[in-house]
């Protein structure tokens, strides 16, 4: 109880105790701002990979795609793990305005609509038809028209000056007249060996598509570069649609309880057991290269990158923590040598050696909590208003912390996470116990006669 | 009820080895006021120090009640510091952040844990606003030990000392940084204790308070010469 008692007062009256307490409070405050803006950032970004992917994706890397993908589509859906599955033609295109002959390399995506929202979130990132995804290749001005979905910055890249136009904060801005202008998407259809299908013809495949909706998933690069149309017809223009039809991939999504590890491991099985059973097929050799991939796996390369950052910004704030726990050294080692004193008369009482490790531990302990309590407190309201201290640093000084023509980032993500802030606060905490360790021994070895001696006073 | 026998000490100065202590043999009994008399660098401070187990002797025994502290582990040393021994000092020591209630029934507080603290809290405050009223500092329980004159301080630091009923009391020269009206306040409060029977052993150079004793013992040049 004593030592409660006297590291409070210390606590109190030890004027120098504030410095370390408002050291740690910082460090918390920096950190746990840093950390949550950082953590929200990724873990958004890996949302949204997420749902633009599905929970699996069963699919090659080749642009021949594989066949028999119905037959595989059947069996996944049926597995008790599933809840849906989305064949998908994936390719490259040059897709043209109709006004201009400049066109651009983009990639397509083949895509039964309702299938593909059960599997992936891509309804959800549809503007005009996100209430009825069935009709999302139906241009709203005419809807009989052969449509597609555009990736909402593709319209700008391609120079259409009805396309959506990213505000200041991130949203987007849609003009109230329909685009009533069309794309020529062609592609170069391949053989199942991989060879243009029409190399003696010198054709390619095109087809024409009206503006029919805008896909925002939030992923700058698949904004930016992708346009999705009708299964069906991305299989023709691939040549992908002979006797024997192919796809490029199937995403799956799991039922709700399913671990994602443990689903892709079944779907593994189910692959395999399913590649057996058609070795002696026509064309079965499309399937060795088909392989399994949760969406973390599918879309690693884009992840990996943010994942680095975060890792990078946790140990540049991880040498912010060491900092912390020298100035707590520092601080300890100034208020034991003015204490030495009472560490005498507390020794002349009996108080162990290891007890007068623990009322300075105590003691670092109570200015990491405060400490950490302030900064996480602070931290909190800072991040309550981040949102509207950028909004207003934006309006009167023109200062955004990401430029939002730029990155496709809304606002900032400011929700502390439990974890977070359960991290950072204990660790501001072990970081004192850490920084006080060696000064409260070095005070339990004075030897309390000489700190007594008058000439010590 | 205390001894020593064949005590020695030195100390290292840079690269001079100061003996102390050269062979002291010394026996108090209980309830005896004994003080120790000797001028500066004699070795009693040391002494005291070793009696009450702040120090340990490079050679020789010390016997409290027939114990040898020697073979005292840490943890029997301390509680034998906190119970069976009150340590006055000369610029009594007292700490600073705490009240002179608190800085009073801080031995009790400190051989407790917070459970057997919470239980026993009430009699300890009783304990030592009673030793702070027979002190004569009722008034001055809620102050700070720096809102005190010197005289108050060494009052309060006998009282810390006879917070746990210690079965000996150890002053360094208790008086020493007093006017000589308010030590003999303190030599007046010292005798009283030693009349109710208390032990107790004082280290002083002055051989006009060594006379307040009922016995003095004079250590010069590290021997006892007179009054083993």
């Amino acid at each position: 109880m004593y030592k409660i008692l006297i590291a409070t007062r210390y606590l109190i009256r030890r004027h120098i105790t504030y410095f370390a307490v408002l050291a740690v409070a910082l460090c918390v405050f920096i950190v746990l701002v840093v950390m949550t803006v950082l953590t929200g950032l990724v873990s958004d970004f890996k949302l949204k990979n997420h749902l633009f992917t599905g929970d699996c994706v069963v699919g090659t890397e080749t642009l021949v795609g594989f066949t028999y993908y119905e037959d595989l589509s059947k069996i996944l859906e049926q597995a008790d793990f599933i809840e849906s599955a989305s064949a998908v033609i994936k390719s490259y295109a040059l897709v043209s305005p109709n006004w201009t002959e400049q066109g651009l390399g983009l990639e397509i995506m083949g895509i039964d609509p309702v299938r593909h929202s059960i599997t992936t979130g891509f309804g959800e990132t549809l503007y005009y038809h996100k209430n009825d995804v069935s009709k999302a290749f139906e241009p709203v001005f005419k809807p009989n028209l052969p449509g597609c979905v555009l990736g909402v910055e593709v319209g700008n890249r391609l120079g259409n000056s009805l396309a959506p136009q990213r505000g200041p904060r991130g949203g987007y801005f849609y003009s109230d007249r329909f685009d009533e202008s069309s794309v020529s998407v062609s592609c170069v259809p391949l053989t199942a060996r991989g060879a243009p299908a029409k190399a003696d013809l010198g054709l390619i495949n095109t087809l024409n598509f009206y503006y029919s909706d805008y896909s925002n998933s939030g992923l700058a690069r698949v904004d930016g570069s992708l346009v999705y149309i009708p299964f069906d017809q991305a299989q023709w223009l691939c040549g992908m649609d002979g006797p024997l039809k192919r796809a490029n991939a199937i995403h799956i999504k799991f039922k709700p309880d399913v671990n994602l590890q443990t689903g892709c491991k079944k779907v593994a099985l189910l692959l395999e057991r399913f590649k057996q059973e058609k070795a002696d097929e026509e064309q079965a050799y499309l399937l060795d290269t088909v392989t399994v991939q949760s969406w973390k796996e599918y879309r690693r390369a884009n992840i990996a990158a943010m994942e680095k950052e975060q890792t990078m910004m946790t140990v540049l704030f991880g040498l912010v923590g060491i900092t912390t726990v020298f100035i707590i050294l520092v601080v300890f080692y100034m208020i034991i040598s003015h204490k030495s004193k009472d560490i005498g008369i507390l020794k002349s009482i009996g108080v162990s050696n290891t007890n007068i490790i623990t009322l300075f531990l105590g003691f670092a302990f109570s200015v990491g909590l405060i400490g950490a309590a302030i900064g996480a407190f602070g931290g909190w309201l800072f991040l309550r208003q981040i949102n509207q201290i950028e909004q207003w640093l934006f309006e009167h000084f023109g200062f955004q912390l990401w430029d939002r023509t730029i990155y496709a980032i809304g606002d900032i993500p400011n929700q502390v996470r439990f974890t977070v802030l359960a991290v950072v606060i204990l660790s501001a905490i072990v970081a004192c116990l850490a920084g006080a360790f060696i000064p409260s021994r070095q005070a339990a070895r004075l030897n309390p006669v000489e700190t007594l001696q008058v000439s010590q006073l | 009820m205390i001894g020593t026998e064949e005590i020695y000490k030195s100390y290292r100065m840079g690269a001079t080895k100061v003996n102390v202590l050269k062979g002291v043999n010394l026996t108090v009994e209980k309830g005896e006021f004994v003080a120790i008399i000797g001028a500066s660098g004699s070795g009693k401070s040391t002494l005291l120090h070793i009696l009450g187990a702040l120090d340990r002797p490079d050679k020789g025994v010390v016997r409290f009640e027939d114990r040898d502290l020697n073979s005292f582990s840490a943890g029997e040393l301390n509680r034998f510091r906190n119970k069976m021994v009150g340590f006055v000092f000369q610029f009594y020591h007292l700490l600073d952040e705490l009240s002179v209630l608190e800085n009073v029934y801080l031995p009790t507080m400190a051989s407790k844990s917070v459970a057997g603290w919470l239980a026993c809290r009430k009699q300890a405050k009783e304990r030592a606003k009673e030793l702070l009223a027979q002190l004569g500092l009722d008034e001055r329980a809620d102050h700070k030990p720096y809102q005190l004159s010197g005289g108050e301080r060494q009052r309060v630091a006998v009282g810390r000392a006879l917070m746990n009923e210690p079965e000996l009391l150890l002053a360094d020269e208790p008086t020493g940084n007093l006017d000589s009206v308010t030590g003999n306040g303190i030599l007046d409060v010292l005798e009283k204790l030693n009349k109710a029977g208390q032990t107790i052993i004082m280290v002083t150079h002055n051989e006009g308070i060594a006379k307040r004793a009922g016995r003095i013992i004079k250590l010069i040049d590290g021997k006892i010469t007179t009054g083993t």
